[in-house]
């Protein structure tokens, strides 16, 4: 059981980020407005986040420009999706210990 | 107790998946509407192709022959295109005022997505359908709406309900049956784009959107 919980990822361990790595996770990238957007969170409160993400190596940025006006891209990496899913594995070996539970969600990638 | 926090930690996660990946406001009973529309749309061509083709006997001469079947042709394509623009509005309609219940948005990623993907195999299917009426192959006209829907609503069915994937099938199959009996192109029409869509929209609108907040 202790080896099951030291694989919950502490990184993810927040609704905005674990939301944040859901809808890269199904998309090539997300651009910041559509991000904020999903969360209904503020400007400020995923900037930081996804900056904390980011400093893990999970995510990456992409800054461009759309009509002269500044584009933010996040795209998920290698290691952020192996990590996320990681951390699904974890929580679904968590839920399993205790009774039968699937999630049916690790054949969407 | 903490079994709970990670329980809604993958309902959040399943939710946040699909949200940015799928539109969701589609709403069923646009499709109720598509298929009444349909109906009414191939018992207006079936009572146009009748008198037209009385018209024919009673003037069975070369010339009116050939411009009686382009008459026909065209009272039949206003009509078509009549029904389209109605389903698609009312489609349009329903779905927006579903997402404004919902707190969602309207014409974001997802729809766009959507609407590209479901229009590119169905835009093909119409002009290839006009090619078919320009060299008078018109019993094939109908099956290929069928077939080309068909092949639409499968395509589309990856970014909205998955549940589009049964109906689009059913069209495709439909539709190369219809092959197989051109005389019946009509009727064909009538049971793919109106029985079919007012099953499934009846069907789909139990599922979502009945006693759903979301």
């Amino acid at each position: 059981m202790k080896n099951i919980i030291s694989n919950i990822n502490k990184a993810f361990d927040h609704r905005i980020r674990l939301g944040i790595m859901s809808v890269l996770m199904v998309n090539d990238f997300v651009d910041f407005k559509t991000i904020r957007d999903l969360m209904g969170a503020t400007d400020g409160n995923i900037a930081s986040h996804t900056k904390a993400l980011e400093k893990h190596n999970y995510i990456k940025v992409e800054k461009s420009f759309i009509n002269r006006k500044p584009n933010t891209k996040y795209i998920v990496t290698d290691t952020g999706k192996k990590a996320f899913i990681e951390h699904l594995d974890a929580l679904e070996k968590l839920l399993k210990a205790s009774n039968d539970f699937d999630i049916g969600l690790k054949h969407k990638f | 107790m903490e079994n709970q926090k990670y329980i809604n930690d993958l309902s959040e996660i399943k939710k946040m998946m699909n949200r940015s990946s799928r539109f969701i406001s589609l709403s069923g009973l646009a499709g109720v509407f598509a298929g009444c529309y349909a109906l009414l749309g191939a018992f207006l061509a079936k009572i146009i192709l009748v008198k037209n083709d009385l018209n024919l006997r009673l003037y069975p001469e070369g010339n009116i022959f050939k411009s009686g079947i382009d008459e026909t042709m065209i009272q039949l394509f206003y009509l078509a295109l009549a029904i389209l623009i109605l389903a698609v509005g009312t489609a349009v309609f329903l779905t927006t005022r579903k997402a404004t219940k919902n707190g969602l948005q309207v014409w974001d990623a997802t729809s766009k997505r959507l609407l590209i993907n479901f229009f590119i195999p169905l835009i093909s299917g119409g002009i290839f359908c006009l090619v078919f009426w320009q060299y008078a192959l018109i019993g094939l006209i109908a099956p290929a709406m069928l077939i080309f829907y068909g092949l639409a609503l499968i395509h589309a069915s990856k970014f909205t309900f998955s549940d589009l994937k049964g109906l689009g099938y059913a069209n495709l199959i439909l539709g190369f049956a219809a092959t197989q009996f051109m005389s019946f192109g009509l009727y064909f029409w009538a049971l793919g784009f109106g029985l079919f869509h007012i099953i499934y929209g009846v069907w789909m609108y139990n599922k979502y959107d009945r006693n759903r907040p979301e």
